[in-house]
């Protein structure tokens, strides 16, 4: 199984990703040999053995439904790219078409 | 007086700052000194906190003036991964997404470096969001590994480890997702912990890959790693996945080194082909010793070890491009192309382009696929499989033996771009490191020697059962213990003088 360009292509798009056609053509066969590695797991991962999604058993914590501070609208906003009347400023969420 | 005070242990420096004998702003400066002095070619920092490090130095002998009782590493110099959410000064993850970002908010692990009045010099170099074995990665240009300046210093935390090799800095705080802490120790001939999952906490540290990411001590000796386990560790309820339970006596096991007893177990599977010779060699030698000193060694087989590096370039791909969807150019980072006519996701989509570097693409992408559709049974969910796998492996070793042990990495420090454009050869680099992220056991590197024909530091993994994060510190001091009576001193004093340095060889 060869990861094609165009593969890479609609991945990066998945991923909000903008590639440059240069590193598609990079990026895919680096790829493909990482994958084609990676692909032994397949081979013996039955059915029978139960899935690690964490290395110790983990239960749900809940905090004390207290309320507490929060921070500062201003100290959330002194980091973000464009702000406006105490709130983010973002691009139109809309596209053209839309 | 410089070149004393900077090739002192940690634990001198407290006790002499302590004593009055030193002053936390004298040794503070002349770790500043030394930075001014050596990193210009080493490049460990990409912050230096200069005037905040120099009033909480002073605060800390006014306190000592006053009376009051200090912690046990008060007045002691450190450096951060520029992982770490430190206010006031840039979070940056090495990554160009993140260029300028100052964090609202200190993560755990700053806060009770603070509280334990430990002086913050500045933010380490690292990979670009810690992927990577090698400082390459980092947006701001790689760090030098102090014994040859033209190879890695490792990685993904290569900036701690130099810092600490370079001497400018005595302890500094890592993490490690599948070797960052380790690998690094053991190219530059120091000291790194991977603690126990869940007994350091995770918040306010960058994430790469929630299930796997855990920060940790680093240092020139056992003694003060251990004791900077113990200021940053312990149950934290602002991380979901901290141990509420006590840390083990890793302090107490770092003074003692004593091993007679303990069963040691060589994992067969981290050997032989595509390890270094001098690696196999100062390995070998360090079980010997281990043996003499009482310890009872046997071969002990992983067999699904040999799966770990697949398992994990597939776990913490699909981890971290879950995790860096955050970096969305709307609340913080950079922001590209917002003319006023693209929309978000144009925006979003030109952002990520322009500010990740290749390999975090190539990460996001590896994981996209592997969760994608289709895929996501054969991949991720064969992987998770495979992990279940390894931490029986574990389980089972751990019925014969106290500690598993292995080289920490197969190589010593390879050549600054040698593997950069081959991810393969740049991930093997991990092979030895990996299983215990995946299994989220306590494991350590510790120096045990120079490979024979390139004369660089050999590091030696010793891995203990969850919770057991003493055994890892009893049996690294115990090495360091012999190895040090052997050498007729700590192996960095056999690494060559930084041109410009103020340390002065005895």
């Amino acid at each position: 199984m060869a990861l094609t360009t165009s593969e890479v292509a609609r991945l990066a798009q998945l991923a909000r990703i903008d590639l440059s056609p240069a590193e598609l053509a990079h990026l895919a066969p680096q790829l493909d040999v990482i994958l084609e590695s990676v692909a032994s797991v397949a081979s013996i991962a039955t059915a029978d053995i139960p899935p690690t999604s964490h290395a110790l058993p983990l239960t749900n914590v809940f905090r004390d439904d207290v309320s507490g501070p929060s921070f500062p609208a201003a100290a959330m906003l002194a980091g973000a790219p464009a702000s406006e009347d105490d709130r983010f400023r973002v691009p139109r969420i809309l596209g053209e078409e839309a | 007086m410089a070149s004393g005070i900077l090739q002192s242990s940690a634990a001198d420096l407290a006790s002499l700052i302590a004593s009055g004998d030193l002053s936390s702003v004298e040794v503070t400066q002349a770790h500043l000194d030394q930075i001014a002095a050596v990193d210009g070619d080493v490049h460990a920092f990409l912050a230096v906190d200069t005037d905040r490090a120099l009033a909480a130095a002073a605060r800390v002998d006014a306190k000592r003036a006053s009376g009051e009782t200090l912690s046990p590493l008060a007045g002691v110099p450190i450096a951060v991964k520029d992982l770490f959410c430190y206010e006031g000064l840039p979070t940056t993850a090495g990554s160009h997404i993140l260029e300028g970002w100052v964090p609202p908010y200190n993560s755990t692990v700053v806060n009770r470096l603070l509280a334990n009045d430990l002086v913050i010099l500045g933010k380490t170099n690292l990979d670009e969001f810690a992927m990577g074995s090698s400082t390459e990665t980092s947006y701001w240009g790689p760090t030098h590994n102090p014994w040859d300046l033209t190879r890695i210093p490792g990685g993904s935390g290569g900036g701690s480890s130099a810092s600490l090799a370079a001497f400018e800095a005595p302890l500094a705080v890592g993490t490690d997702t599948g070797g960052s802490i380790r690998q690094p120790a053991s190219v530059t001939g120091t000291v790194g912990v991977k603690p126990t999952y869940g007994g350091t906490s995770r918040y306010g540290v960058i994430a790469m890959a929630s299930s796997l990411d855990q920060p940790g001590p680093c240092a020139r000796s056992v003694l003060d790693a251990a004791l900077l386990h113990q200021v940053m560790g312990g149950y934290d309820p602002m991380d979901s996945t901290s141990i509420h339970a006590p840390l083990p006596d890793v302090v107490g096991a770092a003074r003692s080194g004593d091993v007679a007893g303990m069963r040691i177990g060589v994992v067969k599977e981290l050997g032989g082909e595509g390890y270094a010779p001098g690696v196999e060699q100062r390995f070998g030698e360090a079980v010997e010793l281990l043996t003499s000193l009482g310890a009872e060694v046997v071969e002990v087989s992983c067999p699904h070890f040999v799966h770990a590096l697949a398992t994990y370039y597939l776990i913490m791909p699909a981890e971290v491009s879950s995790n860096l969807a955050r970096y969305d150019a709307m609340r913080y980072g950079l922001r590209v192309g917002d003319d006023g006519e693209r929309s978000t996701e144009e925006v979003m989509n030109l952002t990520r382009g322009a500010g990740f570097g290749e390999e975090v693409k190539r990460r996001i992408i590896l994981g996209t696929y592997a969760l994608s559709s289709g895929y996501y049974d054969a991949y991720y969910g064969s992987a998770q499989k495979v992990r279940t796998l390894i931490s029986r492996d574990f389980q089972a070793a751990f019925e014969q033996c106290d500690v598993l042990v292995s080289p920490s990495t197969p190589t010593t420090a390879f050549r600054l771009g040698e593997r950069v454009d081959d991810p393969l050869a740049m991930y093997k680099a991990d092979l030895c490191t990996i299983p215990s992220n995946l299994a989220g056991n306590a494991s350590g590197s510790f120096p045990c020697g120079l490979a024979p024909e390139d004369g660089l530091p050999v590091g030696f993994q010793v891995m203990a059962p969850p919770m057991a994060d003493d055994r890892v510190y009893r049996v690294g001091a115990a090495l360091e213990r012999a190895l040090e009576s052997r050498w007729g001193g700590p192996m960095l004093a056999q690494a060559p003088r930084l041109a410009n340095s103020l340390v002065v060889s005895a």
